[in-house]
Formats: C-alpha cells, sequence, structure tokens
C-alpha cells in the first residue's frame, strides 16, 4: 500500500495525486493513440462510438451523478447537436464554429429545459425531461424545411482546416478521443472548484446548500447547460460518425442507453462514464455473437451430451428463435440494469475498486468496507 | 440600535401560529440561548432567520438592515451561518469538501475560469484550503479530513456541521441543538468551543438548546419560548426561575 504525505495544500488539488497516476494513465493514453494501428476498422469504429458515449456519460455524470438532478432526456441534446452541425454545414460554415455553435445552442436550451426543472425533483424531473425529449422528437420529424423531417439529413465528410477527415479514419478517432479527454478534464477541473462542489451540495442537502450561501436554482441550471453543451459536442461528432441523421435515431431507448451508461459504470467518479460506455458499446457485437454463434454451440453441447440428432437440431432452431427475439436487447438491458441496482449500485468502477483494494489489503480486506449507512435526507419536509 | 433583531415575527401555518409575534434582539458578541419545551417554535424561528420560512409577518434586521425579504443564498453572503437540528451535511462528499462549501460565499471565480483551472482558481483554491484547515485545527477534526461523511459517527458529524458553519466566516452563527445526540463528554468539548467561538474568534452566537447544564454554562443571556410566544428573557438563572417557565416546562 502507498502512504501519501501531504506537505502542501496543493496536494490536495492536483489531478494526479502520485506518480502512480500519471504512469498508469500514460500507458493508457499510449495504448490509445497506437490503437489505429492495431485494432481491426470494425473495432475501431466501435472504439469511436466508446469516446462518444463516454462524453455523453460525462456529460450526464454532471447531471444526474454529481448534481443529482435525473434526466431521461439526453438523446434530444444530442439531436440538437447533431442537427446543428447538419444544418449550419449546407451553408459551408467550418467545422470548429458549428462544433462551438452546436455546444453553445445546446446548452442554451439545456438551461431552458433546467428552469422549469427547478421545481422539480426525483420522478417528476424525469417525466419533465421524457416530455422534453419527446417534443424535440416530434419538432424534428415535423420542422422540414430544417430537418427534411423523416427522411433525414445527410451529413457530409468532416473537413478540418481545409482536410477532409473520413468518419472511419485514424484522425477522426483522435478528433473524437481529443474532445472525450478535454470533456474529462474540464469536468474535473470544474469539480475541483467552488462550482463543482456546489453541484455535490446541491445533490446530497438542497437546505444546507442553500444555508451556505449557494444560489440552488442559479447552478442547477448551469448544472443543465453544461451537460446539455458538452452532450452537443457530442452530437455534432454522432452525426459524423455515422453520415446520416434521422429523428427515429433519437429515441427514448439512447437517452435510456446513457441512463445505462452511468448506471452500469457507477454515479460517483468519471471513470464510471468511460466503462459504462465501454460496456453499452460493446453489447451490440456480444448480442450479433449471441445471435449467430449461440444456437451452434449449444445444440452441440446437448450432442456431446447425448442428445440425438433430432434433439440438438431442435434445440439448435429454438435457441435461434429465442436470440432472434423483438425486444430482446431492451429485456437484456432491464435485466442488467435491475441486476446493478441491486448487487451492485456503485457500479463497474465500484467493483474495480473493491478487487484493487482486495489486491492491497490481501489478506485482510474486509467486505463490510464499502458498505454504507442508509441515508435519509432530513430536509425533505421543509420543501 | 441592537446588532440583530426580530421585530414582531410571526409564522402561521393555517390556524396554527407557530411563532406568534416574537421580538427579541441579539448584541454584537453575546451568546443568547433560546429554550422551551418540544414545539414551542424555537427551530421555527431559526428557519425563518435562514428563510427556509418566509414569515407570515414581521421583520428581520441585521447590522440595522432589514434582511427579512433577502433570498435564502444571501444570508450566508451577510455573514451569518447556521447548523442544523438533524445534521445537514453533504453524505456523500469528503469532510474536507463539506468544509469548502462553507467558504462557497468567499468564491469570486467564474464558470469558464473554473473549467480551464486558471492559476486564479488555483490560487483562491489554496486561500479557502488554508482556512478550512485554521478551522480543522480549532475543532481537533485532524483525523478526518479524508473521510466520507457516512462513514463518520454522529458525535463527529455534530462537529463538521459546526466547522462547516465556522468556514464561511460568519459575524452570528445559528447553532440549533448543538449538544443533541452527544455524550456527557462531546457535549462538555462543544461548550467550550461555543464560548472560543465568542471568546477568540469573536462570533455572535444564537442557540437553541434542551441541555440545561450546557445553556448555563455558556449563554449570557436566556430567551424562554412557549406556543410560539416569549415567556421570560434574561439571564439564565433568572429565566429558570420564572414562574411561567417553570409552568410551561412541569405543567403546573
Amino acid at each position: 500500500m502507498r502512504f501519501m504525505f501531504k506537505t502542501d495544500y496543493e496536494d490536495d488539488i492536483r489531478l494526479f495525486p502520485h506518480s502512480g497516476y500519471v504512469v498508469t494513465y500514460g500507458v493508457l493514453l499510449a495504448l490509445l493513440l497506437i490503437a489505429p494501428h492495431v485494432l481491426s476498422s470494425y473495432l475501431m469504429s466501435q472504439l469511436v462510438f466508446v469516446c462518444i458515449y463516454a462524453i455523453v456519460g460525462v456529460a450526464l455524470l454532471i447531471l444526474t451523478g454529481f448534481t443529482g438532478q435525473a434526466s431521461l432526456g439526453h438523446a434530444a441534446f444530442l439531436a440538437i447537436g447533431a442537427y446543428t452541425a447538419a444544418y449550419l454545414q449546407k451553408y459551408n460554415v467550418p467545422f470548429p464554429v458549428y462544433f462551438l455553435a452546436a455546444g453553445l445552442l445546446t446548452g442554451i436550451i439545456g438551461a431552458m429545459v433546467g428552469f422549469p426543472a427547478l421545481r422539480l425533483t426525483g420522478i417528476y424531473l424525469v417525466i419533465a425531461t421524457i416530455s422534453f425529449a419527446l417534443i424535440v422528437e416530434e419538432i424534428l420529424a415535423r420542422w422540414e424545411s430544417v430537418t427534411h423531417g423523416n427522411e433525414g439529413m445527410r451529413v457530409k465528410t468532416l473537413s478540418l482546416l481545409g482536410v477532409a477527415v473520413p468518419r472511419d479514419s485514424p484522425t477522426f478517432y483522435y478528433l473524437c478521443l481529443a474532445v472525450l479527454v478535454l470533456t474529462i478534464v474540464g469536468t474535473l477541473n470544474l469539480l475541483r472548484s467552488p462550482t463543482g462542489r456546489a453541484f455535490v451540495a446541491i445533490r446530497d442537502s438542497e437546505t444546507a446548500a442553500r444555508s451556505m450561501g449557494v444560489n440552488v436554482a442559479l447552478y442547477k441550471v448551469k448544472s443543465f447547460a453544461i451537460s446539455a453543451a458538452i452532450t452537443g459536442f457530442a452530437g455534432v461528432l454522432f452525426a459524423h460518425k455515422l453520415s446520416f441523421i434521422s429523428p427515429e435515431m433519437f429515441t427514448l431507448q439512447l437517452s435510456i442507453e446513457f441512463i445505462i451508461v452511468i448506471l452500469i459504470g457507477g454515479t460517483f467518479s468519471l471513470h464510471g462514464a468511460v466503462l459504462g460506455a465501454i460496456f453499452i458499446v460493446m453489447i451490440d457485437p456480444f448480442l450479433t455473437y449471441l445471435k449467430d454463434d449461440m444456437p451452434g454451440i449449444i445444440a452441440g453441447i446437448a450432442a456431446t451430451f447425448g442428445a440425438g440428432t433430432a434433439t440438438a437440431g431442435n434445440i439448435q432452431s429454438s435457441v435461434a428463435a429465442f436470440a432472434s427475439l423483438n425486444g430482446l436487447k431492451g429485456a437484456i438491458y432491464g435485466i442488467i440494469i435491475v441486476l446493478f441496482v441491486l448487487f451492485e449500485p456503485l457500479g463497474l468502477y465500484g467493483r474495480w475498486l473493491k478487487i484493487k483494494l482486495f489486491f492491497q489489503l490481501f489478506p485482510l480486506y474486509k467486505r463490510a468496507t464499502f458498505k454504507r449507512q442508509k441515508i435519509y435526507v432530513k430536509s425533505e419536509r421543509n420543501r | 440600535m441592537s446588532y440583530f433583531r426580530a421585530e414582531n415575527l410571526s409564522l402561521h401555518f393555517g390556524g396554527l401560529k407557530a411563532v406568534d409575534a416574537v421580538s427579541f434582539a441579539v448584541e454584537k458578541g453575546e451568546i443568547l440561548s433560546i429554550i422551551g419545551p418540544n414545539g414551542a417554535g424555537k427551530s421555527s424561528i431559526f428557519n425563518l432567520i435562514s428563510r427556509i420560512y418566509r414569515p407570515t409577518s414581521g421583520r428581520i434586521l441585521f447590522e440595522d438592515q432589514d434582511i427579512t425579504e433577502e433570498p435564502p443564498y444571501d444570508i450566508a453572503r451577510l455573514g451569518i451561518a447556521r447548523t442544523f437540528q438533524n445534521i445537514e451535511l453533504f453524505e456523500n462528499a469528503t469532510v474536507l469538501s463539506n468544509l469548502l462549501v462553507g467558504r462557497h460565499r468567499h468564491s469570486t471565480t467564474q464558470l469558464w475560469q473554473e473549467l480551464l483551472f486558471l492559476p486564479s482558481v488555483r490560487a483562491n483554491e489554496k486561500v479557502h484550503r488554508r482556512r478550512v484547515e485554521q478551522v480543522i485545527e480549532f475543532l481537533d477534526l485532524e483525523p478526518y479530513r479524508d473521510k466520507l461523511i457516512s462513514g463518520l459517527p454522529y458525535g463527529v458529524r455534530k462537529v463538521i456541521e459546526l466547522a462547516r458553519a465556522l468556514c464561511s466566516e460568519p459575524k452570528l452563527i445559528l447553532l440549533d441543538e448543538p449538544s443533541s445526540g452527544l455524550n456527557v463528554e462531546e457535549t462538555d468539548d462543544m461548550s467550550f468551543w461555543i464560548r472560543d467561538l465568542k471568546n477568540e474568534l469573536g462570533v455572535t452566537v444564537l442557540m437553541v438548546e434542551h441541555d440545561m447544564s450546557l445553556v448555563n454554562r455558556v449563554s449570557d443571556r436566556v430567551i424562554a419560548l412557549n406556543y410560539g410566544r416569549v415567556l421570560a428573557m434574561g439571564s439564565p438563572a433568572e429565566v429558570q426561575q420564572h414562574p411561567d417557565v417553570v409552568a410551561a416546562y412541569l405543567g403546573a
């Protein structure tokens, strides 16, 4: 175990508490930088989606994880970012300009959503954000002069300073990675300054935050705006990656996927957003695999245990029928959420911390280390 | 003029008069305790001062300024900090970040500066950190700096709440039952700290308390309330011998 002796107030502020972090993250960054030269184009494409989902995950963590305001409307923010990019691109606006414009516009709309949300908490806020998402979806489908309605919009190849950046080029991946890293660093900066602490204060006790001088309404709106703006940036990248956008891509299901990202990753740390993004992006290839290979494998296992050819064939076809059921993906998402909430509320990152501590303290690890007393917020009655 | 004054302060919930035309004044640098049976309206007065409730009628004045209509978050900015009867800490944050929230009213940096963590933000953070460390030293909280609140015992949390209020460098501090849930030793410590608040830091203290030994030890003056009305006001000994107060407690 490493014991840290702090000798300066700087030690409480720095991003990397000790040199070990620099090494770990340095190695990780190096691996990510050489990835395009090693991984297949399919995996690279998945990695780009991991970056985009992780950016949205970080945005959602700011709002839900740190400020405690639930949102099921982030697909709408992503859509606004994506459509802003596609629309401005038609008028030959350069990438840096429409990238920033998308973030700004989404941020402003996020703040506007934040205002009515000031009086809502918990499940009511969730309903309000769902309604917002449905409104946006409907506007995208109907406002044909701008969005081309259900026909969707084609997004031209990204052009950065006159150089074309195709959506499956390593440069596009580096761009997404850079946006992700900048988002994470910016968020970490925010969290170690007064605004981030005000967010956490609002999450844990609004009454106490208010009595300490935090303007709760202002900071909730700020949190909504920041979260929406970051999602808007992700939307631009999302549009370019897909090269075609239409309203049915930004449904409630996508918002739920974003919630899954942070629920499964862990809501208390930015690591959770990245781990959750990896999980949600990789579940698709896993399900495809399940669909294609599982029937054969299960039939093979059945055959080795003495089932007849006919029975094995039956098993194979029924497993195949099961794997291609409609809505299987949604059901699996549901089961995963339930299992995580029940058995691993701290998410994948919490699990990782436990594993790490187990080896650090071996053989003295106690399971109770991560147990917390149930928390009752007493000020609910003051609402 | 008094330092802090409540004039005809009333809070009615429908027909229930939780606080009924209460007037009192706090002088600069004194420790004033409010006592009274359960439901007498003590905590309600605190919630009126920190603007969690809006008074039905009456005025609150602090340093000759009417603060009755100030928004709740500006009360802290004026230099009034408070603690809560049932601890209201930020449970899933460390002690240090709880105390740093106490510094919120002194933060001057803008959002964009914080996103980039400019040198000015860093310098401010260090100033906040140093102030917090002074409070940590004052209240002997050194062992707990990096601990999460949710893992700490009740007695320690109570002290951390006091610490968080002190971090805002208040001129007037409202303590809502500082000794509730504390054992005898912890109550002793609390009484020393409350007196140190007054003597060393020059903070004016307004306190709601049930523990009469603590009230006797620290208070300069005492107000007794019952059914939202002031029964008696004066030195601790005077108030305790006042026939109305005795009747309120013993039901004579």
